[in-house]
């Protein structure tokens, strides 16, 4: 069996991929796809966790992550899509105003 | 044997998740982000997880990323990046990836995972089915967290629908 800090150290660098995409890039839309890939990352945890403690319970709460973030991108597209109409820009550098 | 197919495996998520970032095209960095998620409901199986990984595909890999297709079409070539504001931001985002990593690896290293072994065995899943078991759990013990994903469902509709909608 893989040992269970394999399957930590993969999710950690998933993870940090993640965080280093939403440093470094600047078009919104990339940095939503680089918070999934940290979401999956957390997931990738929560069942190796249980995979090794005998759990059900990292099942039940990954299924929990899958549904918010499902609602989350469907809220923070429609954002996306919002600051696009007024603004013509998905750079996050663009929008950087309060009030318009 | 199941190493090798864990190496492998957890190559292609991470090129995945480099291909998130790095690709310049927005389309593209949507691809590359589905071989990740696919790559990871393998590893979801060979975890044990079957119900989860169907899941992930069948939400993530389909639906969510079906909308970041929609939404990507929809804003079309404008939604591209500008020039780069913050000098040096790559350097900064290098480092903290960098320190993120290690301490990440660190952690992983030391003696995690110190809870008392549960009575869901691997003999005990296949008896009793993975599907079946994760249901019966979702609606006895967590039946209030299942309750309010519904309430939280409705109101990322409401919400999608209010911000999206020109006028109403």
């Amino acid at each position: 069996m893989v040992p269970v800090s394999y399957y930590l150290i993969l999710s950690g660098i998933l993870f940090t991929i993640g965080t280093v995409g939403i440093l470094v890039r600047r078009n919104a839309l990339i940095i939503f796809m680089s918070i999934e890939v940290m979401l999956n990352a957390v997931n990738l945890t929560f069942l190796a966790a249980g995979r090794y403690l005998n759990s059900l319970d990292g099942q039940v709460i990954v299924f929990l992550v899958l549904t918010v973030a499902a609602a989350e991108v469907a809220v923070g597209l429609a954002l996306i899509v919002a600051i696009f109409r007024s603004r013509g820009t998905t750079d996050v550098d663009e929008v950087n105003l309060l009030k318009w | 044997m199941e190493l090798i197919l864990f190496l492998s495996v957890g190559a292609v998520a991470i090129l995945g998740a480099v291909g998130v970032v790095a690709l310049r095209n927005a389309v593209h960095s949507a691809l590359s982000l589905i071989t990740n998620m696919v790559a990871l409901a393998v590893l979801f199986l060979m975890l044990n997880a079957q119900f989860v990984a169907i899941v992930q595909i069948i939400v993530y890999a389909g639906a969510v990323m079906v909308l970041f297709l929609f939404v990507i079409m929809l804003l079309g070539e404008k939604a591209q990046e500008g020039r780069e504001r913050l000098p040096g931001q790559r350097v900064f985002a290098a480092v903290l990836g960098v320190l993120l990593l290690t301490e990440i690896i660190y952690v992983a290293q030391s003696n995690l995972l110190p809870g008392l072994p549960g009575k869901a065995t691997t003999e005990m899943v296949a008896q009793g089915g993975n599907v079946q078991l994760v249901g019966r759990l979702l609606l006895s013990d967590y039946v209030f967290p299942f309750e309010l994903t519904s309430v939280l469902l409705l109101v990322a509709i409401v919400g999608a629908v209010v911000l999206a909608k020109r006028k109403l």
